[in-house]
């Protein structure tokens, strides 16, 4: 499902003192398939435009069209929307509430297919689960309660996941976790982006993870899309980012740095692409400098500052 | 006169010196701590600590999560008593029950979220809390507001109501609250967990200034290794034991032995030694300015 906003308003607490417009004309197209990035700071509107994508929040201003969904249209299903369009919110480990995982994971199940049979809610489950890296005959008939914060992340995961939604949408994901519990989740959403749902958008403040993750990005700014492409485009523009009080990724803020003194660095801002680029440019360097000398600084790509 | 000095002198000119060493903050001992009263196989989440925390230090704490960071947290301010062994907070054994009020006046906690910390529906209220709570006069109470909310920067929000604040904001409120109690030791357990990049930064930049302006004692648990480099020594949990200690530059040049410990380097840092792993010879870096130094220098010389 491709989702396509334009001229995307909302304000909140309309015709009183509190009015307050967060989204103030939001156009972005998120194509199927992504590995979507939504980066702002808070009060950007970007979790205002999250909600609306599963009409969470109604549309009152513009237009919003996820698929064949027409959220303008008063006759849309919003029902059926919401099972294929799934969210997890910030620490959705709180949100758990049944006695046991089996029923928690088939909370949304239940309430979306009215009339679903045991054994296929069963199945269901079963499989939401296995995605989410949780052994179901292990933890099916435990309280949420009795796992770990991270085991109780991937079951509230699961929850969502299990009505095969085909877009996936995680506010700060990763919010929380520990640096290996960060880089498990960011495995199980890929795992479910290859398998599962064919759109992800994450929401998040951390750079490093939009720049790792990522196939495009949004930046929100006062309502609206600073910026959108690729995170090599995107954290190309440091300058403008640092307006908007964004930071870049190390690797972008290190290239930018490198530039400043005549090394450029053609990269995609991942860890390894930019180890792999700065090797190259040292390995360069090395081969043309002992011999020949003279034009090596060419392959840098830029003037240096070597005599 | 020097030259005569005996090597016994020396040793007694040391003796008074020792005695005169300013008492430790924090002071652990062999300490154990168990959640639950089964005898047999016990799981000790703290477990066989031994620990000096100097007054006035600025000290990380990592760790998985479960690693016993949380617990150590708490054994210091008196809400959890050590199973075995002793803890002792200046001097005063948090053991002795008609202690631990001292004690808790003596060690502030700032927890994780911002939403679960506020008492009040005006800034000033909620940081008259603790104060008024531990019989402050009330001419007292304003001037510690006063400067409690100065000290956080956030002076202009006196009368504003906390759940208009940012996230960021609400944490140095928190902060603000624990300062008009006037403790010696801030510990902040995850309080930057649930912030974003502009929240962290100013909540950081709040814990450093106390800590270098007013000689606060800092106890930053953090799963941000970013933020442990901003500290004067890391400390690393893993199974409730302290297995590393040392400044945040000895603690991450150790790379391998963090990654037993299910630990990640800074990004800088993790970059850097992927450059070293294969060859380039590039010094340390902690950051991305330090890391296109290193590269920069490095190419200069090939």
């Amino acid at each position: 499902m491709r989702i396509v906003a334009k001229g995307l308003t909302y304000v909140y607490n309309p015709k009183s003192p509190f009015a307050t417009q967060a989204l103030k004309g939001v156009d972005l197209t998120i194509e199927e398939g992504e590995f979507f990035g939504i980066i702002g700071h808070t009060g950007s509107g970007k979790s205002t435009f999250v909600q609306h994508l599963n009409a969470l929040i109604r549309l009152t201003g513009g237009e919003l069209k996820i698929g064949d969904y027409d959220l303008a249209d008063k006759k849309c299903k919003v029902l059926e929307l919401r099972s294929k369009v799934g969210m997890v919110f910030q620490y959705p480990e709180y949100q758990l509430f049944a006695e046991t995982v089996k029923k928690d994971v088939g909370f949304g199940l239940k309430n979306f297919r009215k009339g679903i049979s045991e054994e296929e809610a069963d199945a269901a489950i079963r499989e939401a689960l296995r995605v989410a890296g949780i052994d179901y005959d292990e933890v099916a008939e435990k309280s949420p309660f009795e796992l770990s914060g991270g085991q109780r992340r991937r079951v509230a995961i699961a929850g969502v996941i299990v009505t095969k939604p085909e877009v996936l949408i995680l506010d700060e994901p990763a919010a929380g976790l520990d640096p290996l519990g960060k880089k498990e989740l960011m495995e199980l959403l890929h795992a479910i982006h290859g398998q599962w749902c064919k759109t992800v958008v994450i929401v998040s403040h951390d750079m490093d993870e939009i720049a790792e993750n990522c196939t495009h990005a949004a930046v929100f700014s006062e309502g609206r899309v600073a910026l959108c492409g690729t995170p090599k485009e995107i954290f190309s523009r440091g300058d403008e980012l640092a307006a908007m009080g964004l930071g870049v990724p190390v690797t972008a803020r290190a290239a930018q740095i490198m530039r400043g003194r005549g090394y450029a660095v053609n990269t995609d801002f991942t860890c390894d692409d930019f180890v792999n680029k700065v090797l190259a440019l040292y390995r360069a360097e090395n081969a043309a400098g002992a011999p020949a000398g003279g034009t090596h600084k060419e392959s840098a790509g830029g003037a240096g500052d070597a005599e | 006169m020097e030259e005569f000095t005996t090597v016994s002198e020396a040793a007694e000119e040391g003796v008074p010196a020792q005695a005169e060493a300013p008492v430790p903050a924090v002071r652990f001992e062999n300490v154990k701590y168990t959640y639950d009263d089964d005898e047999e196989g016990t799981v000790f989440a703290v477990n066989g600590v031994t620990l000096t925390i100097r007054a006035g230090e600025f000290v990380a704490v990592l760790g998985r999560n479960g690693s016993g960071k949380s617990t150590l947290a708490k054994l210091i301010n008196a809400l959890l008593r050590p199973t075995e062994g002793k803890v002792t907070v200046f001097g005063l054994d948090t053991a002795d029950a008609k202690k631990a009020f001292e004690i808790r006046k003596s060690a502030g906690m700032v927890f994780q979220n911002p939403d679960n910390q506020t008492v009040a529906s005006v800034v000033e209220d909620d940081v008259a809390f603790g104060p008024e709570n531990i019989g402050v006069p009330r001419e007292e109470i304003g001037e510690r507001i006063t400067a409690a909310l100065e000290a956080v920067g956030m002076t202009e929000f006196r009368h504003a109501t906390p759940s208009r604040l940012s996230g960021g904001q609400k944490q140095r409120i928190a902060i603000a609250g624990v300062l008009a109690i006037q403790p010696k030791i801030m510990i902040l357990d995850e309080s930057t967990a649930m912030l974003d990049p502009k929240g962290r930064r100013e909540v950081m930049d709040v814990v450093k200034k106390l800590n270098k302006e007013q000689g606060m004692t800092v106890i930053l648990i953090t799963h941000f290794m970013e933020e442990a480099l901003e500290a004067e020594r890391a400390v690393v949990m893993h199974r409730g034991e302290v297995v590393m200690d040392g400044t945040p530059e000895e603690i991450f040049a150790r790379a391998d032995e963090l990654e037993t410990y299910n630990l990640t380097l800074p990004r800088a840092a993790y970059i850097c030694r992927r450059l070293q792993e294969a060859g380039m010879p590039v010094g340390n870096a902690f950051n991305a300015e330090e890391l296109a130094e290193a590269i920069c220098a490095s190419l200069q010389k090939g």
